[in-house]
């Protein structure tokens, strides 16, 4: 898949690159004296989520391709553009390229530090606002994935009634909520599907108290939910519990979380919505590597494999047929989803 | 003969060469605990202090420290007015934020044109500031509600209200972000160029900083209002007793504290972002109590706690490219806290203890004379 990926930005950049754009000029870089920087949201490495994910594909780029010198710079919950922007510059003044943003809070300090070092590459994930010739933007087409984890719960579930709960009720949360709100009307129009977000932004406490999540999904459970998805970040782990409690089925979101959650609610984890984040970050540094490198935006989705389910525990072997059938329709654009 | 709490709060004032000693029994103290952390996790405390000296000597680092400094120093002062008075305003971190909340959806509208949007500006947030402030003090006056609990509560829905204010009324979608309008080009705040050998300009808001850190002096030491408010600080029934009305010094107390609270976000969104983003910061009030605690409510002490407290802040990026977690910034300024409290209170025993042992020195002496005659 990951070959794949690679395989088909590199067709894209060819593309991009014959029309003529006029992007700076990195040829191929050597593995072995590129240094990577990587400045991390708030929760960081070991979030078990969204960071982690960034994280594991830099682990792979460092195992897989010989990176030598990589540096992780970590978020203080509170901080402002200017002490992001200044992350940002403490990492390109020590000679730090490519340097990659994980998430959308990088926005602002992208678009102001990118432009003072024309040399330097920068990454930022989930942003299409910052650009620049040495700014690529790696998108996920979180509606697909959450389409067949939809479908998924639909399939599963025996009370006709399943339940959503996102963190904070961003723009970007809101395409996972519609994405899977789309796949379960999709097999079945008449199921009734939950929705409940546990902050507003631009209060962020919501992706980190799983107390609320727990309250959240424990009141669709008692009102006859039997599948909740979380895309709550921190607070996800209060929706595994209270599936537990339950011994209703939860979604997990990001990373495989039935690998990742805490043990004991990992039985109740029908599958999870991934977002590749690791594929991305492998994928943009691979292309630096071999020159290939695209400025803008690229969007991994199902075609990609920027997006996807899991199948870990088994839970879902009888329906996979089905939800693999409902994947190859939305590649083909069979099915068109929509984000918004 | 003071308490603790006095003590702590700065009420009573240590003279001579005791008050140079307990500042620098507080930094030895400080650098002696973090050496040990910092040897504990197996890297070397003389490096680390000497990166962290490097950072802070470099121009751009000075400015971006001055800039953070100057949001703490003001809502250090936002806490202090409240701790000489026995009040304690948790409640600066929400007032600041739904100050700059309702400021910003004001700000961006452009109401007015220039100049005068800027002013609109600081007096919405001013006047939030201290109507949030003014709840809790009334509640405490009318229905005694201790101030820790209902700010804490107010925080609270000052988040709450704040959520709702941008979702549902002045939030513009920009890409994943939901924010407020941006004022417009010509109601922004500039900086200014004071720090030679950076482009990074100095926040024009520490002007006002360094205006209200006079005027915090003057209120409470050369005015009648700032003698009544130590004066109730101190003692409750002397107060009363020499007619001043304790509870329109709560309530004004409170009201003047949400005043500089509500001015804490002014120079993020007039002279930084220019929107009540995401990334707005967050947590500010708490940094004033820790630095109000630091500065032990003295204008130029906390001015000092300040820019410790930023440069520590800010450092933690450099720390980290040398590998060290930023963890240890917590734990430095945990310790400085604590070091600053013990400090102080070490050097006031032992001045109590020495002008007993005077005391009784030179009561002993004629208790001597007396034995003799008898």
């Amino acid at each position: 898949m990951r070959s794949i990926a690679v395989l088909v930005v590199g067709a894209l950049v060819a593309g991009a690159a014959a029309c003529g754009g006029k992007p700076p000029e990195f040829s191929g870089s050597d593995a072995s004296s590129m240094k990577v920087g990587l400045a991390y949201d708030i929760g960081g490495r070991g979030d078990q989520s969204f960071n982690d994910a960034a994280a594991s594909g830099l682990d792979d780029a460092k195992r897989n391709l010989g990176l030598r010198t990589v540096k992780e710079l970590e978020a203080t919950p509170g901080e402002t553009d200017a002490q992001k922007s200044e992350r940002l510059r403490v990492l390109a003044e020590a000679g730090y390229s490519p340097i990659i943003a994980v998430g959308y809070a990088y926005s602002e300090p992208m678009k102001r530090v990118a432009p003072d070092f024309p040399a330097t590459r920068f990454a930022i994930v989930d942003d299409t606002m910052a650009r620049g010739p040495n700014i690529s933007n790696l998108l996920f087409a979180e509606e697909q994935g959450s389409f067949l984890v939809g479908a998924a719960a639909a399939l599963k579930s025996r009370t006709g009634h399943v339940g959503f709960v996102g963190g904070v009720q961003s723009p970007l949360v809101k395409k996972f909520e519609i994405g899977f709100t789309q796949g379960v009307k999709y097999i079945k129009p008449e199921d009734t599907v939950d929705v409940k977000y546990v902050a507003q932004p631009p209060d962020l406490t919501g992706f980190d108290d799983p107390a609320k999540g727990r309250l959240a999904a424990q009141g669709m459970y008692d009102a006859g939910a039997d599948v909740v998805y979380q895309a709550a970040g921190g607070s996800g782990a209060g929706v595994f519990e209270a599936a537990y409690q339950q011994h209703a089925w939860a979604i997990g979101v990001d990373s495989d979380q039935a690998k990742t959650a805490a043990p004991e609610v990992r039985g109740n984890i029908l599958t999870s919505m991934l977002k590749k984040v690791d594929v991305a970050v492998y994928d943009y540094i691979a292309s630096i590597l071999d020159g290939t490198v695209k400025s803008g935006p690229t969007v991994y989705d199902l075609r990609l494999g920027g997006v996807d389910y899991s199948t870990t525990g088994g839970h879902i072997r009888d329906i996979q047929p089905r939800l693999e059938e409902l994947k190859q329709e939305i590649i083909v654009g069979k099915i068109k989803v929509r984000a918004a | 003969m003071s308490t603790f709490l006095d003590r702590l709060l700065g009420r009573v004032k240590l003279s001579g060469w005791l008050a140079l000693v307990a500042p620098l029994l507080a930094v030895l103290f400080a650098a002696v605990i973090t050496s040990v952390v910092l040897l504990a996790t197996g890297k070397a405390p003389l490096e680390t202090f000497n990166a962290l000296a490097q950072y802070g000597s470099q121009p751009r680092t000075m400015a971006v420290i001055v800039n953070t400094g100057t949001e703490y120093y003001i809502s250090a002062l936002a806490v202090a007015i409240g701790f000489r008075m026995n009040l304690f305003n948790i409640g600066v971190d929400g007032q600041y934020r739904l100050a700059a909340v309702v400021a910003a959806g004001v700000g961006g509208a452009a109401l007015l044109p220039g100049v005068l949007n800027i002013i609109l500006i600081v007096v919405v947030a001013v006047v939030v500031g201290a109507l949030w402030a003014a709840i809790a003090g009334l509640l405490r006056v009318t229905r005694g509600v201790s101030e820790v609990i209902s700010t804490i509560m107010l925080n609270s829905i000052a988040t709450g209200i704040g959520s709702w204010l941008v979702t549902n009324h002045f939030g513009v979608l920009r890409g994943n972000e939901l924010a407020t309008k941006e004022l417009p080009a010509d109601s922004r705040v500039p900086g200014m160029a004071l720090i030679p050998g950076t482009q990074l300009q100095v926040t024009g808001f520490i002007v006002l900083a360094l205006v209200l850190g006079i005027a915090y002096y003057v209120l409470l030491n050369r005015t009648r209002f700032g003698f009544e408010l130590r004066a109730t600080g101190q003692s409750e029934s002397a107060a009363v007793a020499s007619g001043i009305s304790v509870k329109k010094m709560i309530v004004v107390t409170m009201v003047v504290s949400g005043v500089v609270a509500g001015l804490i976000g002014m120079p993020e969104l007039l002279g930084a972002s220019y929107k009540y983003s995401t990334n707005f910061p967050t947590g500010l009030g708490f940094t004033g109590i820790a630095i109000a605690l630091l500065g032990r409510n003295n204008a130029v002490g906390m001015a000092i706690g300040a820019l410790l407290w930023s440069f520590l802040d800010n450092s933690s990026d450099t720390l980290q490219l040398l590998d060290i977690s930023k963890e240890i910034v917590a734990i430095m300024q945990g310790v400085i806290v604590l070091s600053v409290i013990i400090a102080y209170e070490l050097v006031h025993r032992y001045r109590i203890v020495a002008e007993q042992r005077r005391v009784s020195r030179e009561l002993a002496t004629p208790q001597q004379a007396e034995g003799a005659a008898a």
